[in-house]
């Protein structure tokens, strides 16, 4: 299993996920700096994400759209804030409108993503904290629905097994 | 956050014990829907529909709105979620993109034998 530990910290509201991968740290790294490979592992199956801009360089902004079932898009902007290939990129994860302008009333989360090389490949840390339970329910909300519709599943996996 | 006395929960529950509904809390929780789209999702009448909407409602599992002589529904995800239910969905979100990079990863290698083969016999 390539998630290895999993830390939700409800006090901080931040969620981190250690990960290993059967790659080296410059594969993983070009994976990020990548958006056509970002964009095949970033979106669930259900709201695939398109990145229209996407440069990991301090400053650098990232633009990107998640479409949903019925063809509803969610746009979020990410302005990088830390750069140090391969180890780690920071950036801030911010809602926009159709035209990429950063919703400056809605809360940003804070994202660190980080690597180090292993025996085995690559160890990820994926850190997320969020302002707010309001701004964690945006970001579910936005096309991330994949958790709410499973959480759903499993009440109705629940039910028809009683 | 939000807690529930025992009413409510009755009436959650109540509401997510029926197929239909939980199918409507599913569209409902990824966006909007007007109450005559949903309906036409289903093979039944638009008073069901609009009854199955209205235990939702009820039960605070969606609100509606009016915009002209259109209802429109919207799923309540805070009704059930607690901070904690809100960091598993989102621990969920991640397995997925860990499982979608190992994939990935996973297609890459292969490619690379089958062409390591392919160039093999040549040697």
């Amino acid at each position: 299993m390539p998630v290895t530990n999993v830390v939700h910290d409800t006090e901080r509201l931040s969620l981190t996920i250690t990960a290993e991968f059967a790659a080296p740290i410059e594969r993983i790294w070009a994976l990020y700096a990548d958006p056509r490979q970002l964009e095949r592992v970033f979106g669930p199956p259900s709201h695939p994400a398109t990145f229209v801009e996407h440069e990991l360089r301090v400053g650098g902004v990232s633009k990107y759209f998640m479409t949903g079932p019925e063809g509803e898009k969610y746009h979020g902007v990410w302005t990088i804030t830390a750069v140090d290939e391969p180890n780690a990129f920071s950036f801030e994860d911010g809602f926009a409108d159709e035209s990429f302008v950063v919703n400056q009333d809605m809360p940003v989360s804070q994202c660190t993503y980080s690597f180090e090389a292993i025996a085995a490949g690559t160890r990820a840390t994926f850190v997320s904290t969020y302002a707010s339970a309001e701004a964690l329910q945006q970001v579910l909300d936005m096309g991330i629905v994949e958790g709410a519709s499973s959480a759903i599943n499993q009440i109705d996996s629940f039910l028809s097994a009683a | 956050m939000f807690t529930y006395d025992d009413d409510q929960a009755d009436a959650l529950f109540r509401a997510l014990a029926d197929r239909t509904r939980r199918d409507i809390l599913r569209r409902v929780l990824a966006g909007e829907h007007s109450v005559s789209s949903l309906a036409a999702k289903y093979e039944m009448s638009f008073a069901a529909v609009q009854k199955h909407v209205a235990v939702l409602e009820r039960a605070g599992l969606l609100t509606k709105r009016r915009e002209g002589r259109k209802a429109l529904a919207t799923g309540e995800v805070e009704a059930l979620r607690t901070v904690g239910a809100l960091l598993s969905e989102l621990e969920e979100v991640w397995r997925g993109r860990v499982a979608r990079i190992d994939d990935l990863l996973a297609m890459e290698a292969e490619t690379n034998n089958q062409n390591a083969q392919q160039r093999d016999p040549e040697e």
